[in-house]
């Protein structure tokens, strides 16, 4: 097993049937109330999805903090703006399809050209919104995002991560956009992994990596069991926990592909515009090996249970294992 | 109380017109109608006793703020805030240049008295709402003033923000509208019919005050009439005349976003300086 120990990463960490699942939402709700007690200046802003995004955790704590917007997600960030030009922290609560999908020219002047200490945050990211359909599954907020100078992009991997990640947006000064998902997925990072914003983590050394697996969001446990079933087929491998997409940490990435010569990315998002995207710039621009994207193959999502979509639209593990094999053949 | 007379505050309304030809000559791009017609409500506003700020100190945390929405409009405010000693008024004359701080539409942090980037229309409504929300929250006494224009009333996201501060007694904010009837497309009542305007906002639990709009003594009573009213926020309307100053401007939806060539821009100086020929300029 070569899960790197510096990521301090849960024990029964590949016991698909044992690990524990929790939604990242719930990360992100007690990241909220966390965040709200440290700073009486966090104020959170929800566009009539309280429950299901869990801001509405802060709300029973902090009611005289919580504003509701109603269904008006362009107003919603320019409100937040407003807010946060006069000393607020405002977290943004609504779907990603609505928030940045919605109020995206909100996003680009009121936040981003204001230089505004707005927290946007992306719930429902990913296809495993599942029965909604394809309307309200988010697979092009990493590509809006990532294109609007000055902004931070996050998108943490388990419920864990998701609340340090509020945290660190908490405190960060400048706008921060963080998805997470709506399903319990796999918690395999512990307190004690490390995570600071723009640092992507090495979750998986195998002792002669052949290929770089970079991932983001909760399909890096998916990865993760790509990794292990790639040694067993005697190919080594490097998991990189990718949870800032922007600023991307070129570093910890060209280290690693400079080792291995072949890239593969993650991410539940559209092949075009997101992690793989940026990662492609990257090596591009500064190493060109052999890569290939797990991602929504430019196709819309469709109703369906989360599990069932995550199999057909090939985000699993054995997707993963297939485009590393290629990847290295192609080396 | 104003420190100027109303003659005075006529004189530098006169003044912010010179200055907004000028601007808009040199910089060969930009709007016209729009900034000369509030050149009278901008008067009123940084002059007329009713703002609580302070030229020499931009940044003071109680001060009023000042939200320009229809951004476009900004050669107005910065030739108002030149004059009111923010910056210097050499400076007016560096509009859309390459490396100025007077920027084609207005940029946050680039020069003193910008409270909020804007451009695209509408979107610093929900600004303005919000900034007045935090005074609410933090029990602050400083006033939030928001300009709008009135094409912008045709986006959903004016309503959305106004929605907001009705249902919020934000009687800490007042809304200034621009209505001069005109957009780039032609009249608003051909391009996307507005009124009745006082009725929409009225029945969104705002104040509504009408005004004439080159009035400042008026509009200076509007304000003051805003701030004295409980539980609403309020909607001054200013009926202005676009390009209000220059006869060939006058009413014309055309020089919306037209700026007067040099020729023009004589001719147009002319007519300010002399009042219209009343008096001698010296210019002659």
């Amino acid at each position: 097993m070569s899960a790197v120990k510096e990521a301090k990463l849960v024990k029964n960490l590949l016991d698909e049937k044992a690990i524990e699942r929790i939604p990242t939402r719930d990360g992100y709700g007690e990241g909220l109330v966390e965040a709200g007690k440290r700073d009486p200046n966090v104020v959170v802003l929800c566009a009539d999805l309280s429950d299901s995004t869990r801001s509405l955790m802060f709300q029973k704590v902090f009611p005289e903090r919580f504003i509701e917007t109603g269904i008006a997600e362009q107003n919603m960030m320019g409100l937040a703006a407003g807010l946060a030009l006069a000393g607020k922290v405002p977290f943004l609560s609504t779907y990603a399809v609505f928030c940045p999908g919605i109020n995206w020219s909100q996003l680009r002047v009121c936040v981003c050209q204001n230089d505004a200490n707005v927290k946007l945050t992306g719930a429902h990211a990913g296809i495993s919104v599942g029965p909604d359909g394809m309307s309200h599954q988010g697979l092009e907020d990493i590509a809006i995002t990532r294109c609007l100078p000055g902004l931070v992009v996050l998108a943490p991997c388990d419920s864990v991560e998701t609340k340090k990640a509020t945290l660190a947006a908490a405190k960060y000064k400048g706008p921060i956009y963080l998805r997470f998902a709506r399903e319990k997925t796999p918690v395999f990072t512990t307190d004690g992994t490390p995570f600071k914003i723009g640092q992507a983590e090495v979750f998986w050394t195998s002792p002669k990596p052949q290929v770089t697996i970079v991932a983001c969001g909760p399909l890096v446990y998916e990865a993760l069991l790509a990794a292990e079933k790639l040694e067993d087929k005697g190919l080594g491998a490097e998991v990189i926990n990718c949870h800032t997409i922007k600023p991307l940490d070129t570093k910890t990435i060209l280290k690693s592909v400079k080792k291995t010569g072949a890239v593969v990315t993650v991410e539940e998002h559209q092949i075009i515009g997101g992690l793989g995207s940026a990662v492609a710039e990257l090596l591009g621009e500064s190493c060109p090996v052999p890569m290939r994207r797990i991602g929504v193959r430019d196709r819309w999502g469709e109703s369906g249970e989360p599990e069932e979509l995550l199999e057909v639209f090939k985000l699993k593990s054995k997707n993963i294992v297939q485009a590393a094999e290629e990847v290295v053949k192609a080396k | 109380m104003s420190h100027y007379s109303l003659k005075e505050l006529d004189q530098i309304a006169n003044q912010v017109r010179q200055d907004i030809v000028e601007m808009l000559v040199t910089a060969g791009s930009g709007h016209s109608a729009g900034p000369l017609g509030m050149a009278d409500v901008f008067t009123a506003l940084y002059f007329g006793g009713v703002l609580n700020h302070d030229p020499k100190r931009p940044n003071w945390p109680d001060r009023d703020r000042v939200v320009l929405c229809n951004g476009h409009i900004c050669p107005v405010l910065y030739a108002t805030l030149a004059r009111a000693g923010y910056f210097p008024v050499s400076e007016l004359k560096t509009l859309r240049k390459f490396g100025s701080r007077l920027q084609g539409h207005p940029h946050r942090g680039s020069l003193p008295g910008i409270e909020n980037s804007s451009g695209p229309v509408a979107h610093s409504s929900s600004v303005a709402v919000g900034l007045a929300y935090a005074a609410k929250m933090d029990k602050k006494k400083w006033q939030v003033y928001c300009l709008v224009g009135d094409g912008e009333q045709q986006e959903g996201q004016t309503w959305e923000a106004v929605m907001f501060a009705g249902k919020h007694h934000l009687d800490n904010l007042t809304f200034i509208m621009d209505r001069n009837n005109i957009q780039i497309d032609g009249y608003t009542e051909d391009v996307m019919p507005l009124e009745p305007l006082k009725e929409k906002y009225e029945a969104f639990r705002w104040c509504v005050i009408e005004v004439d709009g080159h009035n400042i003594e008026a509009i200076i009573d509007a304000i003051n009439e805003a701030k004295a009213i409980f539980e609403k926020p309020v909607m001054i309307i200013a009926h202005t005349i676009p390009g209000k100053g220059i006869d060939f401007m006058e009413w014309q939806y055309s020089w919306h976003g037209k700026v007067p060539k040099p020729e023009e821009a004589r001719k147009a100086l002319r007519e300010l300086r002399t009042l219209k020929g009343k008096i001698r300029s010296e210019d002659e």
